[in-house]
């Protein structure tokens, strides 16, 4: 990795919409909202902003959408682009800002995803996959139950160490005013939810959101007269296992081991100085690979890891304080960068974590198709 | 609810998968094999994703293979299905080395288990269609 570019760019404004079911917006709309929040945030002038990238809407994929969204910003960009890389795109996006500011291309980048799966188009969600369809296989809950179930099989993962993930996320939901879940749960209570597809219960499934989220990124030195802090990209790295789940040699290693090593390469680190991870969790089982492939426990040692308290604010790695998609919103992905953000801002009034100057932020997509991460500090 | 709302979900065809369908069909299943690697693959295509070989033989498969994982599904995301709860969807592994999703049928749910030796079982759902399921090889 080129280590040369750690702490060349920083996230200078952060914005998102209401999340949860959100009737009367279109996704077009989520994206400019959350977009003219961020630009807000940041004090950057609107001029200054030449680059516009975008995470596709997953409930409706377009062709051109950035483009869209530009027009709808009033901005002709020297840079605009969709990237599909599903919910690690919006990582994916900060390291494609990053080149193309390197190279000169542009100076200010936004980077946004906003979508409508609820009130809109949400057929997606529940369409049937290839020829699978004809055996009852469906969506993306079965799929990720089949590397739950593996992980049993593999080490002894139970389903109540994958509830622990669900009770940890909606215990930080509830002290984030913006979550669309106020109310925590207990374990009990994800035990006694109904199978979806055993071994998932209900509650081991994010929900399906309407909402949008965005952030500005400059260089270091636009960074430092701004109105917010900075927050500095330290590493970056990517891993994608990109074969279709049941072809892959496994089933409980995701790409997170290959993209997790590149981003502390770059950034110099590694888990023991992370102070949170906000990682991707649309299923219970996903945060808990990550945390294994990222080194925070050794592989196999998740499910006693998430149960032991470690991932709880106060302990070695809170993880998702937000509430991530399981608590905060089913939104894929950017609402974790935003956290992230906050935390090395220190925003986050009940929920934050003491002092927090690094951490790191995972994306990931269709059945850990793909993956993306990100480590940031408050200083470059 | 429509009739055609409760008609099965059948399997698309296309340029790659004709052979492996027909072969259903005939309850006999074949599988792409390379010529030059002699590798099963499976989904079919025009050439090995190996070692890009595009000479392809179909060749019969034995129709054992064992449970790699499953789930067992609660939901009804298709009203063709709202009869079939719960049921067992897996991903099996050849004999011949390449892993589908299917069914196995025939076996109380909850006795699904990891390795479980399994063996080809055909389920004619039309007059043109059939699937490939599994069910539990007592002769392992």
């Amino acid at each position: 990795m080129n280590k040369s570019l750690r702490g060349k760019y920083a996230i200078v404004g952060i914005g998102n919409t209401r999340y949860g079911k959100v009737p009367g917006t279109s996704a077009i709309s989520h994206n400019v909202d959350a977009i003219a929040m961020a630009i807000q945030d940041s004090g950057i002038p609107k001029s200054e902003v030449d680059a516009v990238l975008t995470k596709a809407p997953s409930s409706d994929f377009q062709m051109l959408w950035s483009a869209k969204v530009s027009q709808s910003l009033g901005i002709v960009p020297r840079v605009t682009a969709t990237l599909d890389q599903a919910g690690a795109s919006n990582i994916g996006l900060i390291g494609y800002a990053i080149m193309c500011m390197e190279m000169g291309m542009c100076t200010t980048a936004v980077i946004s995803y906003g979508d409508n799966p609820v009130t809109g188009k949400r057929a997606f969600y529940n369409r049937p996959r290839g020829e699978e369809a004809a055996y009852g296989f469906f969506g993306a809950p079965l799929a990720y139950a089949m590397a739950a179930r593996r992980h049993m099989v593999e080490f002894g993962t139970t389903s109540e160490q994958l509830g622990h993930v669900a009770v940890n996320a909606r215990h930080n939901a509830s002290m984030n005013p913006n979550a669309q879940f106020q109310n925590p749960i207990t374990l009990e209570e994800h035990q006694a939810s109904r199978f979806v597809a055993e071994p998932f219960h209900l509650l081991d499934c994010c929900p399906v959101s309407d909402g949008g989220a965005a952030i500005v990124i400059t260089s270091a030195e636009r960074a430092q007269d701004l109105k917010q802090k900075p927050v500095y990209v330290l590493g970056l790295g990517q891993g994608h296992p990109a074969w279709d789940l049941q072809h892959r040699e496994t089933m409980t290693t995701s790409g997170a081991r290959v993209s997790g090593e590149m981003a502390f390469a770059m950034a110099g680190l590694g888990p023991t100085e992370m102070q949170f991870a906000q990682l991707y969790d649309c299923f219970t089982i996903v945060p808990l690979i990550t945390l294994e492939d990222y080194g925070f426990c050794k592989k196999g040692e998740g499910g006693p890891f998430v149960s032991s308290g470690s991932i709880e604010l106060g302990g070695a790695i809170p993880l998702n304080t937000s509430g991530g998609l399981l608590g905060e919103t089913g939104m894929p992905g950017m609402q974790l960068v935003l956290e992230g953000v906050r935390q090395i801002r220190g925003q986050c009034g009940p929920r934050q974590v003491n002092d927090a100057s690094v951490g790191i932020v995972s994306g990931q997509g269709g059945i850990m198709t793909t993956h993306a991460t990100m480590i940031i500090g408050d200083r470059p | 609810m429509t009739p055609t709302e409760l008609e099965p979900i059948l399997p698309v065809v296309t340029e790659d998968n004709g052979h492996y369908w027909r072969s259903a069909r005939e309850h006999a299943l074949k599988l792409p094999f390379c010529v030059s690697c002699d590798a099963a693959f499976y989904p079919p295509q025009s050439r090995c994703p190996r070692c890009l070989g595009d000479g392809v033989e179909w060749r019969p498969v034995s129709g054992r293979a064992k449970v790699y994982t499953w789930v067992i599904v609660h939901q009804v995301y298709d009203r063709s299905f709202a009869d079939r709860v719960p049921y067992v969807v897996a991903t099996v592994e050849l004999e011949e080395g390449p892993r589908l999703i299917t069914n196995v049928v025939n076996c109380d749910p909850d006795a699904v288990r990891a390795d479980m030796p399994v063996r080809i079982v055909y389920n004619d759902v039309t007059d043109e269609v059939a699937l490939v399921q599994f069910e539990p090889d007592g002769s392992h």
